[in-house]
């Protein structure tokens, strides 16, 4: 369970141009969920989204993660809480370029000090759900949008996180392949895991595969769902 | 400890294949650092190398020698003074030496003359250097002309040529019996160039030396280590000004790889941008920019001290033959014998290695401490 206890995000404090992203946020979100963020561009859904997967800290506020509050830890722990937990799925897909498709995967478990071959196997693994497996060898920058998208989910699934935060992920896909996407999403969540979507696309947000849709507008919860 | 191990073999394994994604970038600086290092090592390595073949021939070299000055200038010196000098309490031994320069118009170059104790070429017999019988075409067997003092042709006949090892003194020298010697230069049987001195206590070199000068006052004497402090000072005075001029290219170098980490293009930012938001550390970063720092700059000092040691000791310094041989009395190509120590390589490491380093890893922590979730915005 996460939990977000009156949250603020304020950039550039004190500066000509503060800007309050968020402006306190009181949230619950289950495991084993899928929960949507919806909301207009420069609602704060982002924002939040890295708020809740440890890439930045709020200005006020406390964030809870199995009732362990991690705001105030160090910035060791919570990559550490960030790599162990948190799996994620850019909106502008993030691969490194230049490298292969099963090394774009394996990146994320460098650090961990796992063995090549069995992460490897793991990312190969992984490849071959998503159906992407015959890619392994090629470069990231010859894949299509779809192709691209399905390797920024493996990547985001290669630690094994409790917890899949896609940002806006079908902006660059059209309807069928969002809707493929989605069915991704959908057998994330059947393999128990709790899975947070920004979006403002009705296929996302509309799919049958969505536990809840939370309302976002100029940085507070409008309405529940 | 195997999980660390294996942290270093994954991260050593990205920032190799970083490093051969910005192959022209990369190749650009591994090319100056290389040039850098293998001018700076090849300065190293000739100085060493030519102080040391010094210093290993001048081990063979009286501890003393003392000459006779005219008005300054040196002179033959009377044979007589040997008596006065062996009395002094300390002194072995003092012989008398024949040596000298001799002009040959045909190659342009001056030989030094010496007759030596061992081995005795014989009368109308000579042994040269390798140098002299390169620069004549002249070999065991072959005579070469001399004009004697008194402007009369003598020819003597070659008996052996020395060996091109230590060629750095040998490359020029022309050794000759006594009588021929006293032939070609007019030097009467009382006389000798200089004198040699054997001393029992080399702690009483200085001693001996004020006590000449107090009985001969128209002599000088000169100690080896005199000599083998000038060779010193000559070629780190040579050495010094090559590694003056090479300090600003090494400058140079530093200005360009601070430059080069400081200022990491946006796709390098992207990218650091994307490892810290998919789970990476500020260390892992750091770590990663280490190693591409090490694989860089270890391939540069180890290619360039491989190419300086091919340079100087295969290839005979031909780029800084002008500016470190220089001397006439050294003017013959000669081959310098390899020589390489555990002070001179820590040198260059510390001129090289070091100085990259400090100027990088400070930007590389500057841009390790990007924001992650930059990429989501």
């Amino acid at each position: 369970m996460i939990e977000l206890t009156n949250i603020r995000k304020v950039f550039n404090m004190g500066r000509p141009n503060e800007f309050t992203a968020i402006s306190g946020i009181n949230l619950r979100i289950d495991t084993n969920r899928m929960t949507v963020f919806r909301g207009p561009s420069g609602s704060g859904k982002t924002t939040l989204l890295s708020l809740i997967g440890c890439m930045a800290r709020p200005t006020s506020g406390r964030i809870y993660l199995m009732e362990k509050e991690i705001t105030s830890l160090p910035e060791r722990f919570l990559t550490e809480i960030r790599r162990r937990t948190f799996g994620f799925i850019f909106q502008q897909f993030n691969l490194i370029k230049g490298i292969t498709v099963l090394e774009n995967v394996m990146l994320p478990a460098y650090p961990t000090g796992e063995r090549y071959s069995s992460l490897k196997k793991r990312a190969m693994n992984l490849l071959d759900i998503f159906d992407i497996s015959k890619k392994a060898r090629d470069r990231v920058e010859w894949l299509s949008g779809g192709e691209a998208q399905r390797v920024t989910i493996a990547r985001a699934l290669v630690n094994n996180p409790s917890v899949v935060i896609a940002d806006e992920p079908t902006s660059h896909l059209d309807t069928k392949l969002s809707r493929e996407l989605m069915g991704m999403m959908r057998r994330l969540k059947e393999d128990s895991r709790t899975v947070l979507i920004a979006s403002h696309d009705p296929v996302v947000y509309e799919s049958d595969a969505v536990d809840r849709v939370i309302r976002i507008a100029d940085g507070k919860i409008e309405e529940h769902g | 400890m195997k999980t660390s191990t294996e942290r270093q073999k994954n991260i050593i394994d990205f920032a190799l294949s970083s490093l051969l994604r910005r192959k022209g970038k990369n190749a650009g600086l591994l090319f100056i650092y290389t040039l850098i290092v293998f001018a700076l090592a090849s300065v190293v390595f000739f100085t060493h190398a030519i102080k040391e073949e010094a210093s290993i021939i001048l081990k063979g070299a009286p501890e003393m020698t003392v000459q006779k000055t005219v008005a300054g200038r040196h002179d033959l010196i009377p044979i007589n003074y040997i008596d006065r000098i062996q009395k002094i309490r300390g002194v072995i031994s003092v012989k008398g030496r024949l040596w000298g320069y001799y002009y040959d118009p045909i190659v342009g170059a001056n030989y030094t003359l010496v007759v030596p104790e061992t081995p005795d070429p014989g009368i109308g017999n000579i042994i040269i250097g390798e140098g002299i019988s390169r620069t004549r075409l002249a070999f065991e067997g072959d005579s070469i002309e001399f004009r004697t003092y008194d402007g009369k042709i003598i020819d003597l006949k070659i008996k052996k040529i020395l060996s091109p090892e230590s060629e750095i003194i040998s490359s020029d020298l022309l050794m000759i019996s006594e009588a021929d010697f006293r032939r070609l230069f007019g030097t009467r049987e009382n006389y000798a160039v200089d004198l040699t001195l054997k001393v029992r206590n080399p702690r009483e070199l200085s001693t001996i030396a004020r006590k000449i000068s107090e009985i001969l006052p128209d002599t000088r004497v000169i100690l080896r280590d005199e000599i083998l402090r000038t060779y010193d000072s000559v070629f780190n005075w040579r050495g010094g000004i090559l590694i003056i001029i090479l300090a600003g290219a090494l400058l140079s170098f530093v200005i360009f790889a601070w430059d080069k980490a400081s200022g990491p293009s946006l796709d390098e930012r992207r990218e650091i941008g994307i490892l810290k938001a998919i789970g990476w550390e500020t260390s892992d970063i750091i770590l990663m920019k280490f190693w591409e720092g090490m694989a860089i700059s270890l391939t540069s000092f180890c290619s360039g001290i491989i190419f300086a040691y091919i340079h100087i000791f295969f290839t005979d310094a031909f780029l800084f033959e002008p500016v470190l041989k220089g001397w006439s009395v050294l003017y013959p190509h000669f081959k310098l014998v390899p020589f390489m120590d555990a002070s001179q390589i820590s040198t260059l490491f510390f001129l090289s290695v070091v100085p990259y380093t400090v100027a990088t890893i400070i930007p590389s922590w500057r841009a390790a401490t990007v924001d992650p979730d930059s990429v989501m915005r």
